[in-house]
């Protein structure tokens, strides 16, 4: 065991970490603007549009998030008509495709988790403030959106972390995230060990501060 | 049957190894799980503390980075040991024998396959997500069966196995169905570290055929229907296990 390679070599895995880092933040944000709609328009009446949205969220939560990159990073070359449009610009950037690939990934997760909040919203807490004649907008600020935040935060966090653990696969299509970046120190040193031991005490400093930050969060809601 | 530019033989093949692989690390992580569960409830310190920092540190870092540890890390380090052990005898038995040919007394390289790989890192991971949902199930059984069953002279084997494994099974069943699901598309990543599974495969054809988007989606496909029979079969084991509840 050879740790003083990666002493040398920190800057590697620093940028790996900001890599990582926006990405994943990047992701989660846009995921969270597809989730929103989603998951309050998959309970719609209306099969045209509660059907294409079921669709994506079963397609996107029943395959592998490595497929759905490798569908979007490699498979996308196949068309002729994109390779020749001004998307072939963003499509031939593999950050941008893992971006994608992650984005619509976590918010069909979410989207899961939007849709059994407000399934299982307690209708007394509605019934009770109508009774006390709040607006349809006072509800949604006072009763719907605090309450369902709480009830989704635990299922929230853990979302975040799978998507801190879904993105290592970033550093398998050339991207330098915290696991791209120990596969070059591997590639140069031959030190598989310690190369991916520093990768690993990494993501779990990631892993654990979310876990940290989202306990105090849960906390104080419960001082209320 | 279906066409696949002459690629459908070896695909189902590598659809066929997903499963393998998949259910393999299955029955690892649901060993290891239990395992981990009972340190983690059991009196030792010492366990509880083993317990409780596998199922942590596993949590804590990506299943890709683990794999890749394992694969690459876990052979260089066997054998260096076997390679350290090998002199180690070598130079003792000389010691003894002046005349002692050094002979490798364990192999000189051990190459460990991507098969069991795969397989050991995702049952390893599995098992400190299944070490919860055990604990969780074990927790939620009722104290007066277990009571009963010591009431009836019943030893710590029997009592584990004929009471509280059935009855905490219909607890652990939906996360251990949630876990399956999840581990279920994780072993796409045995792609990685070289296992011909149908993810491999796939990039293989599609590089020789030019289309990747035909072949990643027939994958995704294959993953779908494995994620909806999985489904299916744990919406009726629910229901099996869930009759004498009510």
């Amino acid at each position: 065991m050879d740790f003083s390679i990666i002493l040398n070599e920190y800057q590697f895995y620093l940028d790996g970490l900001w890599t990582t880092t926006w990405l994943v933040a990047l992701s989660l944000l846009i995921g969270l603007v597809i989730a929103l709609p989603a998951g309050v328009l998959r309970s719609h009446p209306n099969w045209l549009i509660k059907g294409p949205i079921w669709a994506y969220m079963y397609f996107f939560r029943g395959t592998p998030l490595l497929v759905q990159l490798f569908l979007i990073y490699y498979g996308v070359a196949q068309f002729d008509s994109l390779r020749e449009s001004w998307l072939w610009y963003y499509f031939q950037e593999a950050w941008f495709c893992a971006l994608l690939a992650f984005s619509l990934n976590t918010g069909a997760y979410t989207a899961e988790i939007v849709r059994g909040v407000i399934s299982t919203m307690p209708k007394g807490e509605l019934e009770a403030a109508k009774a006390y004649g709040m607006s349809r907008l006072q509800i949604l600020r006072r009763i719907t959106l605090p309450n369902s935040l709480r009830r989704a935060l635990p299922a929230y966090s853990n979302e975040i972390i799978f998507m801190i653990h879904g993105s290592a696969i970033a550093g398998v299509v050339t991207i330098v995230d915290i696991t791209g970046a120990a596969r070059v120190v591997n590639a140069r040193y031959y030190a598989p060990f310690e190369a991916y031991l520093a990768a690993g005490v990494l993501y779990m400093c990631l892993t654990f501060s979310v876990i940290y930050l989202f306990k105090l969060w849960e906390k104080s809601y419960q001082h209320q | 049957m279906f066409a696949l530019y002459g690629y459908q033989e070896i695909f189902l093949e590598g659809a066929w190894l997903t499963l393998q692989v998949a259910l393999l690390s299955l029955v690892l992580s649901v060993a290891l799980g239990l395992l981990a569960a009972l340190a983690k409830l059991s009196h030792s310190t010492i366990l509880k503390t083993i317990a409780t920092l596998y199922t942590t540190i596993i949590r804590g870092i990506p299943d890709l980075i683990l794999m890749l540890l394992i694969f690459f890390g876990g052979q260089l380090l066997i054998n260096d040991m076997s390679y350290t052990l090998n002199e180690w005898l070598n130079e003792t038995i000389t010691g003894y024998y002046p005349t002692h040919e050094w002979t490798a007394y364990l192999p000189e390289y051990i190459d460990i396959s991507p098969y069991f790989a795969g397989i050991i890192t995702i049952g390893f991971i599995f098992g400190a997500y299944m070490a919860e949902t055990f604990r969780g199930a074990i927790l939620s059984v009722d104290k007066g069966q277990l009571e009963a069953a010591t009431a009836y002279g019943m030893n710590k084997y029997k009592r584990f196995f004929r009471v509280m494994f059935p009855q905490m099974m219909r607890h652990a069943l939906p996360g251990l169905g949630n876990n399956w699901l999840v581990l279920l598309k994780t072993t796409a990543l045995v792609s990685i570290i070289g296992l011909q599974d149908m993810v491999k495969i796939a990039g293989d054809a599609s590089g020789s055929t030019q289309k990747p988007f035909t072949f990643y989606l027939v994958v995704a496909l294959v993953f779908l229907f494995y994620t909806a029979v999985s489904t299916s079969v744990l919406k009726w084991a629910e229901r099996k296990y869930s009759i004498q509840t009510r």
